[in-house]
């Protein structure tokens, strides 16, 4: 089965993306790391207030073989996180860009989103990676 | 030789299949000038040979049974039913690795299962994992826990002085590269208020023991207002404990625990000379993603049968490495086999039993010694199994006396651990204790009395 | 059939154990103190054998069968050293009696760390460490506190090659140490230009299995050593593959500084379906003061006696460690002597290297480093030409349905689809040549019919297991049926 790559947000190689809304950053896990990943079993979240530079471990995310630490891609506080991960993780395979979001930032600068890749570069860079 | 089968039949089809002439050829990556040596090693022995050198040994050590003794401090002399060594003697439990293959592994997983279901109902815990090495890395674990559940955003450990040396010393080996503060056992006075008082908003952990590794027991009620306070400080509670007095008095989950340890060896496993023995680990469900350890889960397998499997592992070293909870990749499972099938043989009702006959074999000695001229209790508070009774006489020295005179091995010196408890005698009865053994101590005690006191009166 | 969980086989008022009455008067015991239940279950003593029982037999262990499982050193474990540990002269002493009245002991331990120094060639040994990962551990402390001695305290880093067991960096993190990681050169050794390119005055120590867990001899260890030392460093063998060089190699002079041993894995002693192990850890003599306390030392009296090393980095466990593994890799020791070791070491390598030379011959399943020869075990894959859907968990359950322990899958880490085949020595020609026809036959089920090995095991107490339900609702523990 082929990967989503939606156009609506932005990568980063690490395999998060993040989706400016206008006023907050929501980022979560791409399709390509889902798949890498394979079943999801359990997600630690960052918490409310916590004041994150780009390139923080935020959030672990679990399957029963690998474990994987999440960046966050942009600077910022947390304002919100996706509670609903705690109990159901699985959404982070079955919907990796909808419901399957981690956290919001309130950005502090908002140029870093300028350092992601588009979704034809991180698809072309998925592309070469697995070449390897 | 006996144990490697091949022949040199089979030695030389080997060799030409692989396209050698010699065995050296596998070896040519060894440096030449290093290979070979020859090891300076005591001449091989039949089995019976080793057989016959090693009961000689054994003969040269007084064991218990033989000799009378009141030693605890840590590991405990208690009866260990057939039904135990003739379980953990199952070759198939004993000559299996690490169950990575459940499918051929459900009896080690069961096993280790219900471990973990009866360890967690006797400590009043909801989680049990499958066991650490021993009663002081346990303690040790748990203080790292503890640390991981608070995101290692407090560095500061309060530890009772009356929590077992040896579970402090190893506490502290272990942090030693951790950037931590460990306080509150410096002083032997120290009490719970004492330890609350150095409770801070860094403080992670403070560890208590009870029974304490002083014999003494502190009451639910006690326990449980030393819980609300240190909780109200943001910390954690460890409570290293014995299992067998957990057979009668309250368990840590009533009162408010976090997580609880306990040396298991007094279940079903013998002395050993210390080891091996296993490290008993339970705590509070929500804190089990920053647990160490090995745990066993219950699921399904593709018909839908339930069955068992080791569960979350990525907490551990082979998939963390450096960022794992702990380094541990293995548990302590056949001593922790043997634990069960001990709580399951005794059930409800034996390990009460045994429990009862600890209380009052240990009460009836202490007030026996306590009557005695020269010894008297140190605490009046409530004990269960051990209690310390100051002599006369530096502890070396009775102990001495009562092995060469009487042949009884006396209690635990305290004066090796705590520069303030001189003359101090820790002594444990259990339910291999007889009342003759009992008199025979006090009578031997007696008689060492009057011994000083004409010494005393002589000089 | 599923076997019963203990508490369904509980009924109140059974007793499986009876307890004598107490022969003194009685003393109250406060009610206030008392737990108002206790659930444990309640079985008879021939409930408690045949749940037991029926549980063993749903095991798989050396006693079983052949038992490949590389870098565990599954070799078949001699009965005699289960009834030399039973002794009751070792079983009921207490490890706190007086040294006088546990000479015995004291002596068997005196003398296991004297074998453990001559055999790795090294100066003092402690026998405290619980097991491997614990020695491991023991073992970078006492590298962390010797650096701190020789005024170097600033020295923060231990380099480790990517080939390592997770234990190694897991126990550098423990010791508050960082890991940096090393890449492995074409030829499985550790990579000389990055490790030059790593060493500088940060540097603690390194730590090497060697063999790898490739199963590789480092041609460039010697080299390695040398070069370690000349920064400033010290050399960790960890040796969990002793089991390859026993009386071929001395670790100590090849400039090893410190290693452990695994008495569970070289000298025989059961794994206990995951436990009790044990880790001694032998040094060099710079190293001995730093040593875990206490050590065994004989006195100028000819006693056996507790000596506190200087320096030492105190008790890594409660007691002496874990004597009842020690008493059967002693036993085990001296029923072979040098002549039996080396023999050990020379079966375990010529094993290996056949059954490398068969799966060569094979074609089926590539061998990454098959054109060296090996140590006592090797990596292959499994990737079958012309059965791409097939992965290595897929081949490892069908080789339980050939009533074979399937090998260690997925490691090491750095060679995909990995299958690290351990025969041992204990395994005669005609087990390995059984092995490799079962691994001929699985070759071609991959190709013909690949779904036999998707739901495989077909002949296992029971079928796949769901892993993911273990891990996403985990059920630990019940007290009901």
């Amino acid at each position: 089965m082929s990967l989503n790559y939606p156009n609506d947000v932005r990568y980063a190689k690490t395999d998060e993306w993040a989706r400016y809304d206008g006023e907050l950053v929501v980022v979560g896990v791409s399709d390509y790391a889902q798949d890498a990943l394979s079943d999801v079993v359990f997600v630690e979240l960052p918490a409310l207030g916590d004041v994150v530079a780009a390139g923080d471990e935020v959030v672990t995310v679990e399957s029963v073989k690998a474990a994987a630490e999440v960046v966050t891609p942009v600077s910022g506080e947390v304002v919100a996180v996706n509670a609903a991960l705690e109990d159901t993780p699985e959404l982070i395979n079955t919907d990796p860009y909808g419901e399957a979001w981690f956290f919001k930032v309130k950005p502090s600068d908002l140029s870093e989103l300028d350092a992601l890749l588009d979704a034809a570069a991180y698809e072309a860079y998925n592309a070469e990676r697995e070449d390897h | 030789m006996r144990f490697t089968p091949n022949t040199e039949v089979d030695r030389r089809a080997m060799m030409k299949t692989i396209g050698i002439q010699d065995i050296d050829e596998l070896f040519h990556d060894i440096p030449a000038e290093h290979r070979y040596p020859d090891l300076q090693l005591p001449p091989p022995l039949t089995e019976m040979e080793v057989a016959r050198e090693m009961q000689e040994m054994a003969g040269d050590n007084a064991q218990l049974g033989v000799f009378a003794s009141f030693l605890g401090a840590g590991a405990y002399h208690h009866f260990v039913p057939a039904v135990v060594d003739m379980v953990i003697s199952r070759s198939e439990f004993y000559t299996a690795y690490t169950p990575y293959q459940p499918e051929i592994s459900q009896g080690t997983l069961q096993a280790i299962f219900e471990y973990q279901s009866m360890v967690a109902a006797l400590t009043g815990m909801e989680i049990a994992n499958a066991s650490q090495y021993d009663g002081a890395t346990a303690v040790a674990e748990a203080a790292i826990m503890a640390l991981n559940v608070l995101r290692m955003k407090r560095n500061k450990i309060v530890v009772s002085p009356s929590v077992n040396p040896m579970y402090r010393q190893v506490l502290r080996t272990y942090a030693q590269g951790m950037d931590l503060q460990i306080v509150g056992d410096d002083r032997q006075e120290n009490d719970f208020h004492a330890l609350l008082d150095l409770c801070d908003d860094n403080t992670a952990v403070v560890i208590v023991q009870n029974p304490d590794f002083w014999g003494q027991l502190h009451s639910g009620a006690e326990m449980q207002d030393l819980a609300e306070a240190v909780h109200a400080h943001g910390a954690l509670l460890t409570v290293a404990t014995d299992p067998i007095a957990l057979a009668l008095f309250h368990a840590p989950g009533e009162y408010g625990a976090d997580i609880v340890t306990a040396e298991g060896q007094s279940l079903g496993n013998s002395l050993n000379f210390g080891g091996p023995y296993l490290g008993m680990f339970a705590f509070r469900a929500k804190l089990v993603r920053k647990s160490s350890g090995r745990l066993v889960g219950q699921t399904i397998d593709l018909d839908g049968k339930q069955g068992f499997v080791l569960t979350l592992s990525t907490r551990e070293q082979h998939i963390r490495r450096a960022k794992a909870t702990s380094n541990i990749c293995s548990n302590q499972s056949l001593n922790a086999l043997a634990a069960g099938v001990y709580m399951a043989a005794l059930g409800k009702q034996g390990m009460r039993k045994v429990a009862e006959l600890c209380w009052h074999k240990a009460h009836y000695a202490a007030d026996r010694l306590q009557a005695l001229e020269g010894y008297e209790l140190l605490s009046d508070r409530p004990f269960f199994k051990e209690f310390v009774l100051r002599c006369p006489r530096p502890v070396a020295e009775i102990n001495q006396y009562l092995l060469e005179e009487y042949g009884i091995i006396g209690g635990y010196d305290l004066s090796t651990d705590y520069d303030t408890l001189d003359n101090a005698m820790l002594l444990c009865v259990t339910e291999m204790n007889t009342r003759e053994e009992i008199d025979d101590l006090v009578d031997a005690l007696a008689t060492f009395h009057q011994y000083i006191n004409t010494e005393e009166v002589v000089s | 059939m599923a076997d019963d969980f203990i508490y369904e086989l509980s009924s109140p008022g059974r007793v499986g154990v009876a307890l004598p009455d107490s022969d003194v008067p009685e003393t109250p015991i406060p009610a206030d103190t008392l737990r108002p239940e206790l659930p444990l279950p309640e079985l008879s003593e021939v409930d408690v054998v045949r749940h037991y029982v029926r549980l063993s037999t749903k095991n798989y262990g050396v006693d079983t069968g052949f038992y490949p499982l590389g870098s565990c050193t599954m070799k078949y474990n001699p009965k005699i050293n289960e009834q030399t540990a039973r002794l009751p002269g070792f079983t009921n002493i207490h490890p706190l009696q007086d040294p006088v009245t546990v000479q015995g002991a004291m002596q068997l331990l005196y003398e296991m760390q004297d074998m453990l120094a001559e055999i790795s060639g090294l100066d003092a040994v402690t026998l405290q460490p619980s097991a491997g990962a614990q020695g491991e551990f023991t073992g970078v402390l006492i590298m962390r506190k010797a650096q701190i001695a020789r005024g170097q305290g600033h020295r923060d880093k231990i380099l480790i090659p990517d080939s390592a067991h997770g234990t190694n960096p897991a126990s550098t993190a423990m010791s508050g140490l960082h890991v940096v990681e090393i890449a492995s050169d074409a030829d499985g050794n550790v990579d000389i230009e990055q490790l030059k390119a790593h060493l500088d005055d940060t540097v603690v120590g390194l730590m090497i299995t060697n063999p790898s867990t490739l199963g590789l001899f480092d041609q460039n260890i010697v080299e390695v050593c040398r070069l370690v030392h000349e920064a400033g460093g010290l050399v960790y063998g960890d040796g969990a593959n002793l089991n390859a060089i026993m009386g071929i190699v001395r670790p100590g002079d090849l400039g090893i500084d410190v290693m452990h041993f695994n008495l569970h894995k070289t000298f025989s002693t059961p794994h206990g379906g995951g436990g009790p192990g044990s880790g001694p850890v032998g040094v060099v003599a710079e190293l001995a003061p730093f040593l875990p306390a206490p050590v065994v030392g004989l006195s100028a009296e000819g006693e056996y006696e507790w000596v506190w090393p200087a320096q030492s980095i105190g008790r890594v466990r409660s007691f002496h460690g874990n004597f009842g593994v020690i008493v059967r890799a002693y036993t085990y020791i001296r029923m072979h002597g040098a002549v039996g070791l080396r023999r050990v070491s020379e079966d375990a390598v010529l094993n290996a290297n056949y059954m490398q030379a068969r799966l060569l011959e094979l074609g089926d399943y590539p061998v990454p480093h098959g054109d060296r020869y090996c140590m006592h075990e090797f990596v292959a894959q499994g990737k079958i030409a012309g059965a791409e859907g097939i992965h290595t968990l897929d081949i490892a359950k069908r080789l339980i349905d050939f009533d074979y322990h399937p090998p260690t899958i997925y490691f090491p880490l750095i060679v995909p689809e990995a299958l690290m085949i351990e025969p041992t020595e204990t395994e005669s020609k005609e087990t390995l040549d059984g092995f490799i026809a079962a691994l001929t036959q699985i070759a071609d089920e991959a190709r013909s019919d690949p779904e036999l090995l998707h739901t495989a095991p077909h002949h296992a107490p029971t079928r796949r297991l769901d892993e993911v339900r273990a891990a996403r609702q985990p059920i630990l523990a019940k007290t009901s049926a």
